[in-house]
């Protein structure tokens, strides 16, 4: 069956390629044309040669993220949460009537497979990307994409350089906004004064937020009684970082790293006997879904997300039923993210008029002014709106992990 | 001072995980004259190992390690006889590279079979921790059984080569393979036995391993495997009690630079110290001269 799709498509392909070879002088019949052609199989001829119609064909998003590694949580979340907004918005007819085409890349949340997925989705025609998922990635994509003037939204990339060139914007939180809210949280909440920081150096997420939090904790006369880092080659053994967060007599332990390594720290604090209350940022946020991970070790464990399932507006009880019919499981705030990244690009492309017919640059130069006049209540903060250097303007929300389930604060 | 205690004793029980995975280096160099870089990857199936028998089919913990122990053995004679076995007569530098390829094959099967996600290991130690001084010292269950285990499995280890003929073949072997087989001892058998019991102890390993940092990739046995490998330089590659105390030494420094220097840097001081032993001692700390006949 599949097999034969593919040669069906190959054939459509080759005869699209040859009828807009012949009808090359009457001008703009490219890419989008083809790319309308390999979406009807059959009728490739004839819309091929009826040159390129406005207000249908498709629309080619791409995605990129790791759906496989270590952090692949994240990016299989935000595949399932882009293509639930991506089917919903199809269901109810699309961007200025095109549907959207969504195509999800795997790149095990390695730099150089990142920008190879980038290459196989630009040769698949896309026309727009929302991501990639994590951070070290979305900055070795930025380089291409801006290059290429491709409009890149990602959902969760927080590192500062993720949105560095003007084509980049991006839905969650930068790396220092997550570091300073979280300080100003612990402060304004009076969760602790004294707080020990473990984070990974070799990390540019990590050791951004970090840097920030350190810094804005003295606004919130938060002590910092210990700092200890950890890194990508030595991360399993945490007993000497949580000895000193022990001697140091922390309150409450910081953690600006990712899920997996957490998981190993809570357990290490477990077999030594050391409870005291942990706090982290989105990359925490998958610890409940790490396979045969005892859930009771995260009991109490707090981290700043901007989106709580059991929240109890529309908006979100509509999302996480879908979401749980579709992938049978609970969505993370990941997954929330990629949903409102789909949205934000529809409400921007139909803010631009954005068609199928326009390539990937023309695009770009639209959403990039549109972005930034757009207003959203998504999933992840109400009114969320857009500053030229790609940052989005939202209020920071905090859960709790109480019986196995994010609950908010 | 409870606190240095604390990161010396922590420092142990890495440096026997050490250790137990050196003598699987060590034994192999000392009586085959290769490295067998696939090593740390036998840990990393053994942890899988149990992980499957304990969390998945619900078996108890020490049903896990004896079946872990049974299938690395297995997996360790069949890579010595297919893959190196043929070997035996080729360049050492050939050995070499075919031990870096079955080590990346063990690590591929494992991601082709288990995922690349992580798994949280449920820890095979149920002895409970041990409180001293009003509770402001404890050592987990992990780190006891690591370091009883070490002492346990070195002590056997040293009375097997010594007291049984199969040690002593295997002494004979690593003091001259053509002269004992001359003598009529099994070369083949004798360095299959050595690749057997080098494996077992792998699996030992990499349930403790797990047990005391709990959680399981492809990728888990890879760094212990390379630590473990400086841990039988150092100690003088070829000598028992060198991995032993090449292990505990080496993972004690870890800790303790950790501790007192910089938590980020320990690497870079475990291996500078590697360098300044072996410029002073070039054959580790116990190892033996090598006359080389000219």
């Amino acid at each position: 069956m599949k097999k034969s799709m593919k040669k069906l498509l190959s054939l459509g392909l080759a005869i699209a390629m040859a009828a807009s070879l012949t009808a090359c002088g009457s001008g703009k019949a490219s890419e989008g044309t083809t790319a309308a052609g390999t979406e009807t199989k059959g009728e490739t001829q004839t819309t091929a040669a009826g040159g390129a119609a406005t207000g249908e064909g498709t629309i080619k998003i791409g995605g990129i993220g790791p759906i496989s590694g270590s952090t692949a949580i994240y990016g299989q979340a935000v595949k399932n949460g882009a293509e639930l907004a991506v089917n919903e918005i199809n269901a109810n007819g699309g961007i200025n009537g095109a549907k959207i085409e969504f195509n999800f890349q795997d790149d095990e949340n390695d730099t150089e497979k990142s920008v190879n997925a980038y290459n196989t989705l630009k040769d698949w025609g896309m026309q727009l990307l929302v991501g990639t998922v994590t951070s070290a990635p979305c900055i070795a994509v930025g380089a291409e994409s801006s290059n290429d003037n491709m409009f890149q939204l990602t959902p969760s990339g927080s590192a500062v350089d993720c949105t560095k060139f003007e084509n980049q914007f991006r839905v969650c939180f930068s790396d220092p906004n997550q570091g300073a809210a979280s300080a100003q949280y612990i402060g304004e909440n009076k969760l602790a004064t004294k707080v020990a920081v473990i984070y990974d150096s070799s990390d540019v997420y990590s050791s951004g937020i970090h840097d920030k939090f350190i810094s804005e904790a003295a606004n919130q006369g938060i002590e910092i009684a210990s700092d200890e880092a950890f890194t990508a080659d030595n991360n399993t053994n945490f007993s000497v970082q949580l000895q000193k967060a022990q001697d140091s007599g922390a309150e409450l332990v910081f953690l600006p790293i990712y899920y997996s390594q957490a998981a190993l720290i809570l357990a290490q604090a477990k077999q030594m006997g050391y409870a005291p209350a942990f706090f982290g940022c989105d990359g925490l946020d998958g610890l409940l879904t790490v396979e045969n991970f005892d859930t009771k070790l995260a009991e109490n464990v707090m981290l700043l997300t901007p989106f709580a399932a059991d929240a109890k507006d529309d908006l979100t009880q509509k999302f996480v039923t879908s979401f749980k019919e579709k992938y049978n499981e609970t969505p993370n705030q990941f997954a929330a993210d990629a949903y409102d990244a789909v949205y934000a690009v529809k409400a921007a492309a139909e803010k631009a008029g954005v068609t199928a017919d326009m390539d990937a640059s023309a695009i770009c130069d639209k959403l990039k002014t549109a972005m930034t006049e757009i207003s959203i209540n998504g999933l992840t903060g109400e009114n969320m709106k857009w500053s030229a250097d790609g940052e989005p303007d939202k209020a920071p929300k905090a859960v709790k992990i109480v019986n196995g389930v994010y609950t908010a604060m | 001072m409870m606190s240095f205690i604390s990161y010396f004793i922590n420092g142990l029980s890495l440096g026997s995980v050490y250790a137990i995975i050196a003598l699987g280096y060590t034994m192999v160099y000392g009586i085959a004259k290769m490295l067998n870089f696939a090593h740390g990857d036998v840990i990393m199936i053994g942890g899988y190992v149990v992980f499957t028998v304990v969390s998945t089919m619900g078996l108890g913990p020490v049903a896990g390690i004896l079946l872990a122990v049974i299938l690395c053995t297995v997996l360790g004679v069949v890579i010595e006889g297919v893959a190196y076995r043929p070997l035996r007569m080729a360049s050492p530098l050939a050995v070499l590279i075919t031990a870096i390829g079955v080590s990346y094959l063990l690590q591929n099967i494992a991601l082709l079979v288990f995922g690349s996600n992580p798994k949280s290991f449920t820890s095979v130690v149920t002895v409970p921790a041990l409180k001293l001084a009003d509770g402001k010292l404890t050592i987990s269950g992990e780190t006891i059984v690591t370091i009883i285990s070490c002492v346990v499995i070195m002590i056997g280890l040293t009375t097997f080569i010594k007291k049984t003929r199969a040690g002593q073949a295997m002494l004979a072997v690593s003091e001259d393979k053509g002269a004992a087989q001359l003598m009529g001892i099994n070369v083949d058998g004798t360095i299959a036995l050595t690749f057997a019991i080098g494996s077992a102890l792998a699996a030992i390993a990499g349930a403790l391993l797990c047990s005391a940092y709990p959680t399981l990739t492809p990728y888990t046995g890879s760094m212990p495997g390379i630590k473990a490998f400086v841990a039988a330089v150092f100690g003088g590659i070829g000598s028992i009690p060198g991995a032993l105390i090449g292990g505990l030494l080496l993972g004690v420094i870890e800790n303790l630079s950790k501790a007192y220097i910089s938590s980020q840097l320990s690497d870079a001081i475990v291996f500078a110290v590697l360098i300044v032993v072996l410029l002073v001692k070039p054959t580790g700390i116990l190892g033996k001269k090598i006359n080389e006949k000219v």
